[in-house]
């Protein structure tokens, strides 16, 4: 694997901090991947909606930032 | 509407600042604060230094653990009984949560390792060790 | 005048959607190289080992727990002061991204603390003033979920962002005003980067993904921000058809 020479178990194992530093990896990869996801689930919504039935259907929702 | 959201908005975090700054700001003691300040003894303080070198002593058979904490100008001992933390070793930035026994001895219930805003590999940190070593022998030398 | 042309919101939604490819593919480059060699290339600390490397994703998202800050409240100023759709859009669609970066930095310093400090929070005055700044944003998006005019709730949270403001320089210099368990800076300091260039190259190539990829969903949300504002007006039902 790299210049460092270690398998891919000494890999994951992280010198015996493997748990807290994949953890943190994952809740970025999981914290990234929401902030992409958000607006563009939000722009389908916002794009296929019909003008004129949508207005008063949407002042009774919850706002957009809280989606 | 609007300004009772925005007054509880703004309450919560002003609240949570003042009371952040009132009690825990100054988060520690350096042993020439806690020394200067002599609070009374069975209150709860935290203390943070320096491990001073050598001074870890472990009595046989026992689980405490006793160690100077420095901040180069003054000492106070710390008497522990626990899982240190990793980075636990001589010359390390340690906080110590605890209370003042009648000898000066803080005795803590919690041992935490502050670590330096410094990284480097470890044999960029061993010829600085190195470094340092011989600087101190030379000074030594020079003395006498 | 063509700075005009650019801030009104059709224009605006037409510049952003052609920028975001831009700054995409840029970002997920770099975000590749700094985990190649923040992972596998950058050796172990001397002190801490491999847990350091909690560092190539903390710093990047307390970094921009801050910038994000700073750029809803200069939008928030430019949209009090100019009344722009597009700045007033802009200062609501900062808020949950820059809470979600803030979160982030407060759950890796955890993960981080627990294995090198022995804790998993502490209430010393870098830690608290974050978790403030987390409130701030969060009493944000409450604030603008909670006034149903889009262009009233715009100019409540931007007060509300102005005023928030005092806690950036809090947190940046409270680990020199207080003594606190978290270390100093190490990037940012006037004596030069205390960390060796095999760390520090990943950590700067992670901080500037992360800066790209705030940049490239700002201007996705506010895109959307301004498809549902101008909801009503003929170019939005054009994008529509």
């Amino acid at each position: 694997m790299g210049p460092r020479g270690a398998s891919v178990s000494e890999f994951l194992h992280m010198g015996g901090y493997g748990f807290y530093v994949w953890t943190s990896y994952g809740a970025a990869l999981v914290v990234l991947g929401l902030n992409v996801a958000a607006p563009i689930v939000r722009r389908r919504r916002l794009v296929r909606e019909r003008p004129g039935t949508s207005a008063p259907a949407r002042a009774t929702e919850p706002p957009p930032s809280l989606k | 509407m609007l300004i009772t959201a925005m007054v509880a908005g703004l309450g919560v975090a002003t609240g949570l600042a003042v009371l952040a700054i009132g009690e825990n700001m100054l988060w520690f003691f350096t042993p020439s604060q806690l020394l200067a300040d002599q609070p009374p003894p069975g209150n709860r303080i935290r203390l943070g230094g320096l491990v001073v070198e050598g001074s870890v002593r472990r009595r046989p058979g026992d689980l405490e653990v006793r160690f100077d904490l420095s901040d180069r100008a003054a000492a106070v001992t710390v008497a522990f009984r626990g899982l240190l933390p990793d980075l636990f070793r001589e010359g390390q930035g340690i906080v110590a949560l605890g209370r003042l026994d009648a000898d000066g001895v803080l005795q803590a219930e919690e041992v935490l390792a502050k670590h330096d805003e410094t990284y480097m590999p470890p044999e960029i940190a061993e010829s600085i060790g190195e470094a340092k070593v011989a600087e101190r022998a030379a000074a030594a030398e020079r003395k006498p | 005048m063509t700075l005009r042309r650019y801030a009104s919101p059709r224009h605006f939604h037409d510049l952003a959607g052609r920028l975001i490819p831009w700054l995409g593919w840029p970002c997920a480059v770099l975000m590749a190289a700094g985990l190649w060699t923040g992972l596998v290339i950058a050796p172990p600390d001397y002190q801490q080992g491999d847990a350091y490397r909690i560092i190539f994703v903390h710093v990047p998202s307390a970094w921009l727990s801050l910038f994000v800050y700073a750029a809803m409240a200069g939008s928030a100023a430019a949209g009090l002061i100019w009344r722009t759709k597009v700045a007033e859009a802009a200062t609501v669609a900062c808020a949950p991204v820059g809470a979600s970066f803030t979160f982030l930095a407060l759950l890796t310093g955890s993960l981080w603390g627990k294995p090198m400090w022995g804790t998993w929070w502490v209430w010393d005055a870098r830690l608290t003033s974050e978790l403030v700044l987390l409130f701030l944003y969060l009493g944000i998006i409450a604030l603008n979920g909670a006034i149903s005019d889009p262009r009233k709730a715009s100019r409540a949270c931007a007060i509300l962002a102005i005023v928030g403001l005092v806690d950036l320089p809090i947190i940046h210099f409270s680990v020199e005003w207080w003594n606190t368990l978290h270390q100093g800076a190490t990037v940012f300091r006037l004596d030069g980067p205390s960390i060796h260039p095999s760390m520090l190259v990943p950590l700067l190539l992670m901080v500037a993904a992360f800066t790209l990829f705030f940049l490239a969903v700002l201007l996705m949300r506010v895109r959307c921000e301004v498809l549902h504002r101008e909801r009503h007006s003929r170019w939005v039902r054009e994008v529509r058809a």
